[in-house]
Order: structure tokens, then C-alpha cells, then sequence
């Protein structure tokens, strides 16, 4: 379905110079990585604005910026509710999440989550559940990065070998992704995430204007255009959902997955602690929210310009995340096209450095400083680990994109917010606001929530049972209906949470550490909030 | 709200009695000044998530089972009431989020700034 359409050349020199640029930058910024506090959250050097923008580099994927204006190219009004589901997510980050998870930890979610509960345990399974989240996430984007090549590069699969074109660009990737996250740090990789951000944004700008421009500043004209041209109702609702009452659930299910899973991920939880202070914390999800609002507004217009503008059939759903892209060409040529393709492959390396980073942190600081070492690492050991862990991390993910390269894998996205919001999400939320959580509660709601998820996958027409899964048509155990478990999983975790709890209760209630836990929380009183002068 | 302001270990009444001394943050914890600050806060992003998160919900199933309504053209243009909604969520997000910084801004950061040197004196 992809044929090459541009000039592979310059959407290579393109990419190429935001590679030396932001390897220049991270060279740059990357001598001061050798504390903890420095490799793991810059030590916490950030001012809010710039942490909001790179949140929004962090959080806009290649799956939110070419799979939303696919989705409104070829489905409509769907895919714009989809995209309000990512915005409003973060209105749980902002009120419920942010400042407190910034007073209380230091590097990782498993800092606030044990925080008050026995350490080992706790760590051990917040660490699972980060470095599954971000496998999960880190597999869809690599897995797209190679999608996205062939259109862009002119990079083909070559069936049945595996050292073809798209392997290779797939490797560099994670190659690339390596370095920065080995030499620059959390440092080096906020920048990256920076960089990409004000592109990402900036490109979106310019290809929202031109399409505007191109309907006269009407958007009710783009919209009756698109319908047009399409020949399909794309203004109502229903088109992907719509079928019957399964799909119906599965995209209320989504839904509830989205806006509650974001402030779950890792690898935005990450993000708040490279700023000083809780207030800058919340400056840095005000800016987010702004970046990434307007952000979706230009992604209304983009997809239904590639619906108005893009001759009949050229977009299918098989082809959809290639939208964006492919309007880009349409309207500005070869240029604009190239300008798009290098900022999509930015886009996949900036969030992928945010993921890796957030994996070797989690299993240094967890599981190997906390667990192994039991709180008293050697001096030095834990950053080596956590560099290490990067590089272990860099072959999985490239060995793991070119096995999935080619696969449906689009649900892996949808996986991850699942488990953030089913495991992560309870566990944080009672250890932060609910006294009499203990131990065995945490425990329950994250490996509940972790197993429910995935048990529910396996056995989800995303498996098997349909024409579009993974084991095809013919082999069908798909027992459960849905594509997204949220549905069931979040009050499920929810309800285990409490259950665990008072299965656990004859563990006493630290009072001493709960009073420091609250105050901290609210006040920043003795958080590491001077971590700036070491 | 009062049903979530109860639940969480707002009650001071079961911590009286377990530590002959308590820490700078336990004396915190139990003051008046803490309390209050705790309430104001509670209050704001219980009653503020819960609305989003219902309205957020409404719009969701309305887009998923009431297409009659969403479908419905504004006028005679191609704008939708789905649409329309749709564009208020995004309305509704940046208005939230600029209300609870100005709010947190000018009713908590004081109190909460106090309260933390107020620790950190003990510590």
C-alpha cells in the first residue's frame, strides 16, 4: 500500500540535522549526569515552562499525532472524541497527581508508592509495572517507526529476511535512542523532548494555516468538503464505534482508560521530577495542557484537511497513521513533506529516549538500589546500572520493533494506558489520600490490575477470533468481547485495592510515616526540593 | 464531597495515642492550620475532578449512544452538536486548569509554604 512518494534524500537530510543538533545539545548539557539526582530527573533544574513543553514532546507520540489525524481523516467525528479523551487526561495529572507525587518522591512512582508500605515488595512491583507499561508503549513506537519509513524514505521490506531496510532504520533508531539516554541523561533527554515539541507544534501550525488558507478560513467549508470528497458521513458520529453495542462499550472503555491512564504512565510521572518545587510542577502541567490542546485543535483541522484534500481512496484504515504525511505533500510538495516526515521521526526518538530512561531508572533505583541492595548501593553503582539497564532496554526494544515491525501492534498504546490506569493509578491515588492502605492493598491493586489487563488482552478479539488479530481468524479463545479491558480492570483495581487492604489489616498503620507522607505531600516540607545546589 | 473528605485519614482521633513523641510532622499534622489547609485543598480538586470527570463521561456517552443529539447541524452550516461539545471540552480544560493554578496560587502556597518551614525548623 505504501509507495514512496517525495524525495528519500532530503527527508533524510532533514532528520539528519535534528539528529547532530540535538546530539550537539545533549553533548552539551550532558556533563553534569554522574549523581543520581542529575542522571535520573537533571537534577531537578527544569523551570515549569520548560518541563511543560517537554511533557507535551514526552506525551504527543507518533501514535497521537499521526494516529489521531489518521483517525479523523478516515473515521471523523470518532477520532476527534478519541483525541479529547488524551486532553482532559490531564486535568487528572494537574489536581490529583503532580505536586503531591513531586513532594513526595525523588526519581521514580515507585518512591510515593512505598513510601509508607514495607520497601522490597512495593518497589518490586512498581517496577514491574513501570518497565511493563513502558515496554509496552516502547514496542508500539518502534513497531511504527517502521511503517513509517517505508512511506517516507523509500526504505521497503524485503519478506523472509531479516536484515532489510526497515530493520536498519529501526536499529539506528534505537541506536540513537541508546545514546542519548546513556550520555544525556534525563537532561540530554528533556531537551531532545523540548526540540521536538516546539517542531511537532510548529509544523502542525503551518500545515493548519495552509489548509485553512485553502478553504478560505472556513472550516465549515473544509468540513462539508471532506464529506464530499470522502463520500462518507464523516461529521457523525459512529463511524468506528458505531457498529453495534460491543464497540459502543469498547470506546466508552477507552475513553475511561485514556483519561484516567495518563497520570499513571511512568514516563510522564517521570517528568515532574526534574522541576524544583510542587508550584513548578503545576506550572509544568498548565503549560502541557496548553501545548497539547492546541495541539489536538490543529489535529482537528489536519485530519479533516487530509479528508477534504486527499483524492478519494487514497487513505484506507490499513494506511491511516500515514494522514498527516501524506496532506503534507499534497499541499506544500516535497519540502513540506520532508519537514513533516523528520519531525514524525523526532517525535518517535524523543518519546522512546523518554521511555528507555524511565525503565533504567525504575529497575537502578528500584529494583536494583532498593531491592538487591537494599536502600545502600555502592557509591556510583546505581547510575552505572541505571546505564546499563539502557542499553539492555535499547536491544530489547529494537530486537522486539523489528519482530513486531509490520504487526498490529496499534493496541499496545491502548495496553499501556490500561494497566496505568488499572494498576498504577488505585495504588497511587489511596497511598496518597487514603490512611489505612497498607502493604497487601498496594500489592493486590498493582499485580491485579497488571494481571486482569493482560489475562483480558489474551483474551480479547485483539488475540484472536477476528480477522485483524494477531493469531488471525482461525484460531478463537477471544471469551472477552472488548479490545480495551478498562472497563472491567479499573474497578476491579479499585475494588482489590480495598479488599487487600483490610485482608492485610492486621499490619499496623505507620502513623509516623503516613503524617510525614501527608504533610510532605502538601507542604514539600524535607523533599529534595534544594537538590538544585549539590 | 462529604462522603470523600471522611474517607481518606483526615481524623486525627486514632493518632493521639500511639507516639509518646511525635515527629515535627505528626505535630504539623495535627494542627489546625494543617487541617484547614487540607480541607480548602480536598475540597477544590475532589468537587473540581469530579465534575470534569462527569462531564467528561457525559459527552463520551452521548458521542457513543446518542447520535441523534450529536449529530445535529448548528444552523445551516456543516458544524455538528457534537462538534460544539466536543470544542467545550476543550474549553472546560484549559478553564479548569487556569482556575485551580489562581486558586492554588493565591489560597494555598502561602499557608503550605508556612506549614513546611514550620517542619523544617524541627527537623
Amino acid at each position: 500500500m505504501n509507495t514512496q512518494i517525495g524525495s528519500p534524500a532530503l527527508n533524510l537530510g532533514i532528520f539528519a540535522l535534528f539528529v547532530v543538533v540535538t546530539l550537539l545539545i545533549v553533548y552539551r548539557v550532558s556533563r553534569a549526569s554522574n549523581t543520581a539526582s542529575d542522571y535520573y530527573a537533571a537534577g531537578s533544574s527544569f523551570t515549569g515552562p520548560q518541563n511543560g513543553i517537554a511533557i507535551s514532546g514526552d506525551y504527543l507520540s507518533a501514535a497521537s499525532f499521526l494516529g489521531i489525524a489518521g483517525a479523523i481523516a478516515v473515521n471523523g467525528y470518532d477520532g476527534f472524541v478519541y483525541s479529547i479523551g488524551f486532553l482532559v487526561a490531564w486535568l487528572t495529572a494537574l489536581l490529583l497527581v503532580a505536586e503531591l507525587l513531586r513532594n513526595v518522591g525523588r526519581f521514580t512512582m515507585g518512591d510515593v508508592l512505598s513510601f509508607r508500605m514495607r520497601q522490597r515488595p512495593i518497589r518490586a512491583a512498581a517496577a514491574v509495572s513501570t518497565l511493563l507499561v513502558s515496554f509496552f508503549y516502547l514496542l508500539a513506537q518502534m513497531a511504527g517507526a517502521g511503517g513509517l519509513i517505508s512511506l517516507l524514505l523509500g526504505v521497503k521490506n524485503v519478506p523472509g529476511t531479516p536484515f532489510d531496510g526497515q530493520s536498519l532504520v529501526i536499529a539506528v533508531v534505537g541506536i540513537l535512542m541508546v545514546v542519548y539516554v546513556l550520555y544525556g541523561g534525563m537532561r540530554g533527554t528533556t531537551w531532545v523532548q523540548i526540540i521536538k515539541a516546539a517542531l511537532l507544534v510548529v509544523g502542525a501550525a503551518v500545515i493548519t494555516v495552509w489548509v485553512l488558507g485553502l478553504s478560505g478560513f472556513n472550516l465549515s467549508a473544509l468540513l462539508g468538503q471532506a464529506v464530499e470528497n470522502t463520500g462518507k458521513p464523516l461529521l457523525d458520529a459512529g463511524n468506528q464505534y458505531g457498529k453495534s453495542i460491543t464497540t459502543k462499550i469498547d470506546f466508552l472503555s477507552l475513553s475511561i482508560a485514556l483519561v484516567l491512564g495518563t497520570a499513571g504512565l511512568p514516563h510522564i510521572l517521570m517528568r515532574f521530577y526534574t522541576v524544583p518545587t510542587a508550584k513548578e510542577a503545576r506550572r509544568s502541567v498548565q503549560w502541557a495542557i496548553w501545548i497539547i490542546g492546541i495541539f489536538y485543535l490543529f489535529t482537528l483541522v489536519i485530519g479533516y484537511g487530509a479528508a477534504a484534500l486527499l483524492p478519494r481512496g487514497t487513505l484506507t484504515a490499513a494506511n491511516q497513521n500515514d494522514a498527516a504525511p501524506l496532506l503534507a505533500f499534497q499541499i506544500g510538495g516535497t519540502l513540506l513533506l520532508g519537514i513533516i516526515a523528520a519531525i514524525a521521526f523526532a517525535t518517535i526518538l524523543a518519546v522512546v529516549a523518554g521511555l528507555t530512561i524511565t525503565a533504567a531508572a525504575s529497575f537502578a533505583h528500584d529494583i536494583y538500589a532498593n531491592v538487591i541492595k537494599n536502600g545502600k548501593p555502592e557509591p556510583g553503582m546505581e547510575v552505572k546500572v541505571a546505564r546499563r539497564t539502557a542499553l539492555v532496554v535499547g536491544v530489547v526494544a529494537i530486537v522486539g520493533g523489528i519482530l513486531a515491525n509490520g504487526q498490529n501492534v496499534a493496541f499496545l498504546v491502548a495496553l499501556a494506558f490500561a494497566v496505568a490506569a488499572s494498576a498504577n493509578l488505585p495504588t497511587l491515588l489511596y497511598s496518597l489520600f487514603w490512611k489505612k492502605f497498607n502493604t497487601t492493598g498496594a500489592l493486590w491493586s498493582i499485580y491485579g490490575g497488571l494481571t486482569i489487563c493482560i489475562v483480558l488482552i489474551i483474551f480479547s478479539p485483539v488475540v484472536s477470533g477476528s480477522a485483524t488479530s494477531i493469531f488471525g481468524e482461525s484460531v478463537d479463545f477471544a471469551l472477552f468481547p472488548l479490545q480495551n479491558p478498562g472497563i472491567v480492570s479499573i474497578p476491579l483495581s479499585f475494588i482489590l485495592g480495598i479488599v487487600g487492604t483490610f485482608v492485610g489489616s492486621r499490619e499496623p498503620v505507620n502513623e509516623a510515616k503516613f503524617a510525614e507522607m501527608e504533610v510532605r505531600s502538601m507542604t514539600g516540607a524535607g523533599s529534595s526540593r534544594t537538590a538544585v545546589d549539590h | 464531597m462529604s462522603a470523600t473528605d471522611e474517607t481518606p485519614g483526615g481524623s486525627g482521633a486514632a493518632s493521639a495515642d500511639t507516639d509518646a513523641t511525635p515527629s515535627a510532622y505528626q505535630e504539623v499534622q495535627r494542627s489546625p492550620e494543617f487541617a484547614s489547609l487540607r480541607k480548602r485543598w480536598r475540597g477544590f480538586i475532589f468537587t473540581m475532578s469530579a465534575v470534569f470527570l462527569a462531564w467528561f463521561l457525559v459527552y463520551v456517552l452521548l458521542s457513543d449512544f446518542a447520535h441523534g443529539v450529536v449529530d445535529t447541524r448548528l444552523g445551516s452550516t456543516n458544524f455538528t452538536v457534537g462538534l460544539l461539545l466536543g470544542l467545550l471540552q476543550f474549553v472546560s480544560t484549559f478553564a479548569i486548569a487556569t482556575i485551580y493554578v489562581r486558586f492554588a496560587n493565591r489560597n494555598l502556597d502561602d499557608d503550605a509554604e508556612a506549614l513546611r518551614r514550620r517542619v523544617e525548623e524541627k527537623l
